[in-house]
């Protein structure tokens, strides 16, 4: 995983509330779509039109806004399905970050598998900073600093931020939870020996199984 | 504040830090799968049961094999095709040729790693979520992932199951286990009794539209109350896959004797001594007396009328009756924007009740409502009618199980000969992903759980509702309120 420090570039202001992850990206693009190449398909029933043609006044068609690598958002964001394709349609346009009020659950862990960092801010400051942008489109800057859990508006404010600890150390190094998980391999299976004789049920399909799994 | 040294602000101590000791559902369900604390907030927990899909399960099994882990629980794990695969009768995976490929992966990954698989034309395949619980895989107290979001359908068991996307799939796959961060706990109580007309769909879908599809982010919900402990299984299982369009991944019912009565005899439950074990453990599977909650609301369940969707979120959703709400009365601007948007995209005026509005689709089908006995519920109104001219009616049944019983009942032929299409298993034009769709600006009322934009087809306008009111739509053309004659 590509380890996330700090980050400075445009934010695009998208300030809906309860971005669906269908929106992100649609599910015919799940099926047979390369996750590398996601991201020409990112938002698509908004950037384009019916006649497929880029509708030029969707935020992220505009010049300022394309290839921003921070997002600002609505409250809920990433809300409905688990499809982890939005997380990588975000990454393939160029998202690092997404700055919004609130995450749905599977989203955020979703973003956090893959080096993308979901920022959580009140919606006064999420609000705050868009105005700013949008004041100095394609001159404001704003910077996302994991090491310091801070977001720097464009006129300075800074805004801290929470983070989990555990997911804010695998971020900044890079790691991912398989390979953490994998040193945990021992106490795994001395807690599946217990749990054998204290839940034997849960164990049970295994024996059902074995008798049909070749009928 | 004086500064402590400390970046970061320490999160405030509610009143359940001081006095809460008593264990939630919730709490035990937690507790009974750590195997450590994992750093930083979170725990290791165990995963009982993993269930994958042709979409994301497949993907997961091409992520295992790419970086040559093993799986070393696959009698834990159990697969089938459901997302991306037609439902015309007579199907198979290449009916729909791009879905071909995922059920094709996910038929290799099974069989390298030994994955039960209930394939195309199987006993036993159908909506994941529907075939989980029917199969006796699912059971109280278990931890289920799935790389879908609808897995908290399972919580209905009392089972701890939630949504995932791939890399925790592949994580869970591997390790049967995941590292989370302990959500906090949410208790919605329906109480009194629910008004005849008035199913769990309707419910639920009240709830949302009361709390907001926000409400429950971070939490896990325990759905409660008189009117919860009243229901068949089957409505609970329609209530908590609805927990997720209040953004809670997890959402849960205390098991009782009426669950234990219907997994008993189910092809993966326990038997014999395994079996008695296991409902004497599920017994202590509730909300001790005073247990504390993050969260707490009560509603009224005798006050809930059936309930449609109007616009774009599930929170957009009124009594069948009531008037369709003005952007005028939206509670902030950033809300007014959005019904404005929703109204625009669904065609719909203000100051009208949705009842009367034409319909030119209608869907029974999903993990939401496509069991038996909602199956049983629309047959119920459709008997003995007709489709409405004009309009394109199908059910589309959970699984090959539910198809057989209820073909064996006749409701097949109660449907067809009302001018449904009856249909094969999946999940078909609840998430659109298998070439089935509404047509763009057509309006369809729907017994699945997200009316997003798009989500039933481009262009789609899609009303959620319960089975019942799905059927009396389909026989009248519009949307129509099943307590009066129609």
């Amino acid at each position: 995983m590509r380890p996330f420090t700090t980050l400075t570039g445009p934010a695009a202001p998208l300030l809906r509330a309860n971005i669906d992850t269908d929106a992100i990206i649609r599910v015919e693009r799940l099926v047979g779509t390369a996750r590398e190449s996601m991201g020409s398909y990112a938002f698509e029933i908004w950037r384009r039109r019916p006649d497929g043609t880029e509708d030029p006044d969707f935020v992220l068609n505009r010049k300022e806004f394309r290839g921003a690598p921070i997002l600002l958002a609505g409250p809920n964001f990433g809300c409905g399905s688990s499809r982890e394709g939005a997380v990588w349609a975000l990454a393939g346009i160029g998202v690092r970050a997404v700055v919004a009020p609130s995450f749905s659950d599977i989203f955020r862990d979703n973003a956090l598998q893959n080096g993308l960092l979901p920022v959580e801010l009140d919606e006064a400051a999420v609000r705050a900073i868009a105005a700013q942008v949008e004041a100095a489109p394609g001159d404001a800057r704003v910077t996302v600093d994991l090491e310091r859990e801070v977001v720097v508006a464009p006129d300075g404010t800074v805004h801290p931020f929470a983070i989990d600890p555990a997911r804010r150390e695998a971020l900044l190094a890079g790691l991912d939870d398989l390979g953490l998980t994998l040193r945990a391999g021992a106490a795994i299976a001395a807690w599946q020996r217990a749990d054998r004789v204290a839940r034997p049920w849960v164990w049970f399909a295994a024996a059902q199984q074995s008798d049909m799994t070749d009928p | 504040m004086p500064s402590r040294g400390r970046r970061r602000p320490l999160p405030a101590l509610t009143p359940r830090d001081y006095i809460c000791r008593v264990p939630s559902l919730f709490d035990k369900l937690w507790q009974a799968h750590r195997i450590a604390p994992a750093g930083g907030g979170q725990d290791l927990i165990h995963i009982d049961r993993i269930l994958l899909h042709d979409l994301s399960g497949a993907r997961a099994l091409g992520e295992v094999a790419e970086k040559g882990h093993a799986i070393p629980h696959p009698e834990l794990a159990f697969a089938t095709p459901d997302h991306a695969v037609a439902t015309v009768p007579g199907r198979t995976a290449e009916t729909f040729p791009r879905g071909a490929a995922g059920v094709a992966m996910l038929r290799e990954g099974a069989a390298r790693h030994g994955i039960r698989l209930f394939d195309l034309g199987q006993d036993g395949q159908g909506i994941v979520h529907v075939m989980g619980p029917e199969l006796g895989i699912v059971l109280p107290g278990l931890t289920v992932v799935c790389g879908d979001s609808h897995t908290c359908t399972n919580g209905g068991l009392g089972a701890l199951a939630f949504g995932v996307g791939s890399s925790e799939l592949t994580h869970a796959l591997v390790t049967q286990t995941l590292r989370l961060a302990k959500p906090k706990s949410m208790r919605i109580r329906f109480e009194g009794a629910f008004p005849p007309g008035t199913t769990a769909k309707d419910a639920v879908l009240h709830a949302i539209g009361l709390l907001g599809t926000g409400a429950g982010a971070g939490y896990a919900i325990e759905w409660a109350g008189s009117a919860v402990r009243a229901l068949a299984v089957e409505q609970r299982l329609t209530l908590c896959n609805l927990s997720i369009e209040l953004a809670a991944r997890m959402g849960f019912i205390a098991p009782d004797e009426a669950v234990f009565d219907w997994i008993a005899g189910r092809d993966f439950a326990p038997t014999g001594p395994a079996w008695e074990a296991a409902v004497a453990s599920w017994r202590d599977l509730r909300s001790d007396d005073d247990a504390c909650f993050d969260a707490d609301h009560a509603i009224d369940a005798g006050a809930i009328a059936p309930q449609v969707t109007w616009g774009t979120s599930p929170e957009h959703v009124i009594a069948v009756d009531a008037p369709i709400p003005s952007p005028d009365a939206a509670p902030d601007p950033a809300r007014r924007k959005a019904w404005e948007d929703a109204l625009a995209y669904q065609g719909l005026e203000p100051g009208r009740p949705l009842a009367g509005t034409a319909v030119d689709w209608v869907f029974i089908g999903s993990c939401t409502n496509a069991r038996l006995s909602d199956l049983r519920e629309a047959a119920a109104i459709v008997r003995g009618r007709r489709v409405a001219a004009g309009v394109a009616a199908w059910v589309v049944p959970g699984s090959v199980r539910v198809k057989r019983a209820a073909e064996a009942e006749g409701l097949d032929r109660v449907f067809r000969e009302a001018g449904f299409d009856w249909r094969e298993p999946g999940c078909s034009l609840c998430v659109a992903a298998n070439g089935e769709a509404v047509p763009p600006g057509a309006r369809c009322i729907s017994t699945s759980n997200r009316n997003f934009i798009g989500r039933q087809g481009r262009g789609a306008r899609t009303h959620l509702a319960s089975p019942a009111m799905a059927a009396a739509a389909a026989v009248t053309g519009r949307i129509t309120d099943i307590r009066k004659p129609f």
